[in-house]
């Protein structure tokens, strides 16, 4: 058997504040999630290396070591 | 009986979620969110809008968080004065603890998401801009010399540098200009008010001009710095930002705001008291109109060169 809700007296006092929280909480959330986006889809040269040979450390062919 | 309630005496005067926004003063801040926006936009490279907004938003969240730490220093003088008693921290809704806290919390927040969001130049550019109103003025200059508006207001000067700075990673001689006409301006717009709220600073002990110097010394300085502000603004019409359209604005609104100050400088305290300060409280309105005016013509000028479509987005 569920127990009865009763609405808490603080509840009812704290509405709005929790509410506003709440809210800007949700708004933080997607500010950083659109920014994610933007920043991800309009980063330029973005390189993902996750097991992945990168060409560019790689060394040249011919190429004569320091040291040799 | 263990209930919370129990524990915590009266609830009338608890703060609801607007008290809070209160305490970052919504007012200033719809001036930081438009100049600053200013900023961004006639900056020569383009934003992405959702970056554009982003920075915007806590560019003004810096600047609340500034207002906060303001009423949290200045609650003894705020329940003083008239204009600023009812704000929540003299009114009893917000402790002095928790502006201090959400103003520390949002300074820090505020600093970092611009950072990430746009560039660290502009980041630190709010971090000072911060510092320098909550320190430099709040704390120091504020109760120390009348030139208190002066100095402080470059605080409110720093919104558009930093949205330049959003758009450019740097700092330009249109910046500068765009800094300077609002630091120009603040000390003609605040000492316009401080001539019919004299009493209230005087109640405070807070060293204003009218106060230490009286008031034919303030209307003195009102037309000297509008008359340094009129080459400032104008100057800028022959920068990058600058155009014909931004220039007819700021010739007409610097005449205006250059004459009122003058007829404000010929009238002594009979005649001001006879009108309870028509004439002081006109100038302090059109000094709000100058400063939104100005910027818009700005504002305009850019969208006119990008031809309206916000082309370069």
């Amino acid at each position: 058997m569920a127990a009865p809700q009763v609405e808490h007296e603080l509840h009812t006092r704290r509405f709005s504040r929790n509410l506003g929280v709440a809210l800007t909480l949700v708004c933080f959330v997607f500010i950083v999630f659109g920014l994610t986006y933007v920043k991800i889809t309009n980063g330029g040269l973005n390189q993902g290396f996750d097991h992945v040979v990168r060409p560019e450390l790689m060394p040249l062919e011919g190429a004569v070591t320091e040291g040799n | 009986m263990t209930d919370a309630t129990q524990q915590i005496g009266s609830y009338e005067d608890e703060a609801q979620f607007g008290d809070y926004v209160a305490l970052l003063k919504p007012r200033v801040m719809s001036l930081v969110v438009f100049t600053a926006a200013v900023g961004v936009f006639v900056a020569p490279v383009s934003v992405h809008p959702f970056v554009a907004f982003v920075a915007i938003l806590f560019i003004a969240l810096g600047g609340g968080a500034s207002g906060a730490l303001n009423m949290w220093y200045d609650h003894d003088i705020d329940a003083v004065m008239k204009r600023t008693s009812r704000r929540p921290v003299p009114a009893g809704k917000v402790t002095k603890g928790e502006a201090l806290s959400i103003g520390l919390w949002l300074s820090g927040i505020a600093v970092v998401m611009l950072g990430l969001a746009a560039n660290w130049v502009a980041a630190g550019i709010l971090a000072f801009t911060i510092f320098f109103y909550a320190v430099i003025y709040t704390m120091w200059l504020k109760r120390w010399t009348p030139q208190n508006i002066v100095i402080g207001g470059a605080a409110g000067a720093f919104p558009p540098m930093i949205g330049w700075a959003v758009a450019t990673g740097g700092v330009s001689v249109e910046s500068v200009l765009m800094f300077a006409i609002i630091f120009m301006w603040t000390p003609p717009h605040f000492w316009a008010l401080a001539l019919f709220m004299n009493e209230d600073y005087s109640k405070a002990g807070v060293p204003m001009l009218t106060v230490t110097h009286g008031r034919r010394v303030t209307r003195t300085h009102i037309l000297a710095y509008a008359t340094i502000l009129a080459p400032l603004a104008v100057g800028a019409a022959f920068t990058s930002i600058g155009g014909w359209i931004y220039l007819l604005a700021a010739l007409y609104l610097n005449v205006r705001f250059v004459f009122g100050a003058y007829k404000l400088w010929q009238r002594d305290e009979v005649q001001s008291e006879a009108d309870s300060y028509a004439a002081e409280k006109k100038y302090f309105r059109f000094s709000l109109t100058y400063l939104f005016a100005s910027f818009g013509a700005l504002l305009l000028q850019a969208f006119w060169v990008q031809g309206f479509g916000m082309g370069a987005w």
